[in-house]
């Protein structure tokens, strides 16, 4: 008799997970569905977001997600490309590759809040001090300080990632191109790269799935103005940061779908980089 | 005389560039992990000059008052993980355990893709679901809202590590217990559970130190409170919404609070999610 009710309940707890997502997806769209009634397509066009005036554009923020979060990749990349060749090829024993792992991961544990809470009082008095000696307006916070606090959180996760997929190449082959005379440069160049590309490339597709939903600390630095940024160092905003903003504050139901609908884009968006990534992963293996 | 490497010349550029290509790397990994610790160094040397005992004793004060402690913020932590792991512990473990037992019927791939989806969600995303089910529903900000958010975020860590301990409990073991003519559910309970039991451990604790940093969803659930509540139908203080409270205030002494509390609160995340993995790799 309990093995029946066994039975029942093991394959109830999939279909549970599978309506619980239904039940996230549903909530979230039926939430925002007047904001799809009331501004269409139009709201991806428009680049106003004036509660006053009860304008309500979504570009802006959309615009602002993305080019934040792309610089930030930029600026990781490389830095994590480095960090993951030096501790899953050059140095994977030793006290240096140990040390360096333990920071990455320490780092990893470290609330993004925490971030922010540097950034505000570290980062953004240096960027102010260069923004001064560049001759633009100095405000500290803008795209580029959140985009530098965003690379900042990325990289112990994309390092660790790229490092485990780096690690993997077979020791044979690199072994090989040695014995034939290849310099470490051209085993990285001809066989660690071209083996580890899917694995990186997934990393960078996570990375990017984790930093366009990242709230606090680029809330925090970001600048929290409702327009596009001009140039690099202009305050702007994200999707994320204008909920975290401005979800708590109000009590008017129109401004409220409206914030549920942005949240739907940068689920919308967040979903497409993290089943990209595991889509390079799987086609890999 | 032309060596199969090319002439010396070649070779010796091969060479230069090999060392140059290792000289930056290694240079700017240093360099960017030497940075990265200065954060941490920061924390730790602004944090631990307002740390003592009454710290952890005492109730935030007015800016400029002296004996300003976080201790509502670290029981509402605590009030909130507990609540959190109250609800995903259980429900990971029978959805962990449904997923390892059945891997290839159709309804549990489907809930594969469903947990790697919930994964992606960004967080922010389930403070609006929580207040969408739980905060308007009840009318006001509350605990219990805050643990239904985080418990989402640590639903699917919870469930990956079960299934990933369960699967590798050695299918001998289940023949063994199966043959001896235990039934397949006091085999689950009796012999998969508990050698599945240090992974699950693991996995748990993983999800609390991932959920104790997370300030997003509670924004608008359990929304903070500069009180001392035991209640869980009440807003309430949590150690992430002290420290944004804190680190956006203009008051330095409350800032140097906030420093405070995110040495804790680092010290916390680190030593649970370090310290697991340490302790249980053995």
């Amino acid at each position: 008799m309990t093995d029946r009710w066994f039975k029942i309940g093991l394959l109830v707890a999939p279909a549970f997970l599978i309506t619980l997502v239904g039940g996230m997806a549903f909530t979230l769209m039926w939430g925002a569905s007047s904001s799809f009634q009331q501004a269409g397509w139009g709201f991806y066009t428009q680049l106003t977001w004036d509660p006053v005036h009860h304008v309500y554009g979504g570009g802006v923020f959309i615009l602002g997600s993305v080019v934040t979060t792309l610089l930030a990749l930029c600026l990781a990349i490389p830095v994590a490309l480095a960090i993951g060749l030096f501790t899953g090829y050059y140095f994977t024993t030793g006290p240096i590759a140990v040390m360096s792992q333990w920071v990455l991961d320490l780092l990893a544990s470290v609330p993004s809040v925490i971030f922010g809470f540097w950034g505000l009082m570290v980062m953004v008095p240096a960027v102010r001090n260069i923004e001064m000696w560049l001759g633009v307006a100095p405000y500290g916070v803008g795209l580029f300080s959140g985009s530098v606090v965003l690379a900042t959180m990325m990289i112990p996760l994309t390092a660790s990632l790229i490092r485990e997929s780096v690690a993997t190449v077979s020791a044979e082959l690199k072994e090989g191109a040695l014995a034939l005379g290849a310099t470490p440069l051209e085993v990285v160049r001809h066989i660690v790269w071209p083996i580890s590309l899917p694995g990186i490339g997934s990393a960078i597709m996570l990375g990017f799935g984790r930093a366009i939903g990242e709230t606090m600390a680029v809330t925090m630095v970001v600048g929290n103005a409702n327009h596009l940024p001009t140039h690099l160092f202009d305050p702007t905003n994200t999707i994320a940061s204008l909920i975290a903003s401005e979800f708590g504050e109000t009590s008017d139901p129109v401004v409220v779908a409206h914030l549920i609908h942005l949240g739907l884009i940068l689920l919308a968006l967040s979903l497409a980089a993290g089943m990209l990534g595991r889509y390079i992963i799987r086609k890999q293996s | 005389m032309h060596s199969s490497l090319g002439t010396d010349a070649k070779l010796s550029r091969r060479v230069l560039q090999d060392r140059l290509f290792k000289l930056i790397l290694v240079g700017v990994a240093l360099g960017v992990v030497l940075l990265l610790t200065t954060i941490i160094g920061f924390v730790i040397q602004q944090g631990i000059s307002v740390i003592n005992w009454s710290f952890f004793t005492h109730l935030p004060q007015p800016p400029g008052a002296s004996h300003s402690g976080i201790l509502n913020a670290i029981l509402g932590t605590l009030m909130l993980t507990v609540l959190a792991s109250l609800i995903s512990i259980p429900v990971g473990i029978w959805c962990g355990v449904a997923m390892a037992e059945h891997p290839l019927h159709p309804l549990v791939k489907w809930a594969q893709v469903s947990v790697d989806g919930i994964q992606s969600i960004p967080s922010i995303l389930f403070g609006i679901m929580a207040y969408l089910w739980v905060v308007v529903p009840m009318g006001q900000f509350s605990a219990v809202s805050g643990a239904v958010a985080l418990s989402m975020i640590m639903l699917p860590i919870v469930i990956r590590a079960v299934e990933e301990a369960v699967r590798r409990v050695p299918t001998t073991m289940r023949e063994a217990s199966l043959a001896l003519g235990v039934s397949p559910f006091r085999t689950t309970i009796k012999v998969v559970i508990p050698c599945a039991l240090n992974g699950i451990l693991t996995g748990s604790l993983l999800g609390v130190s991932r959920i104790s940093g997370e300030t997003a969803p509670l924004l608008f659930t359990a929304f903070g409170s500069p009180f001392l509540v035991i209640s869980i139908f009440q807003p309430v203080q949590s150690m992430p919404i002290l420290i944004y409270n804190y680190a956006t205030s203009p008051y330095a002494d409350w800032q140097q609070i906030g420093w405070g509390a995110s040495l804790v609160l680092i010290l916390f995340c680190f030593v649970l999610s370090v310290g697991t993995r340490w302790v249980f790799k053995r």
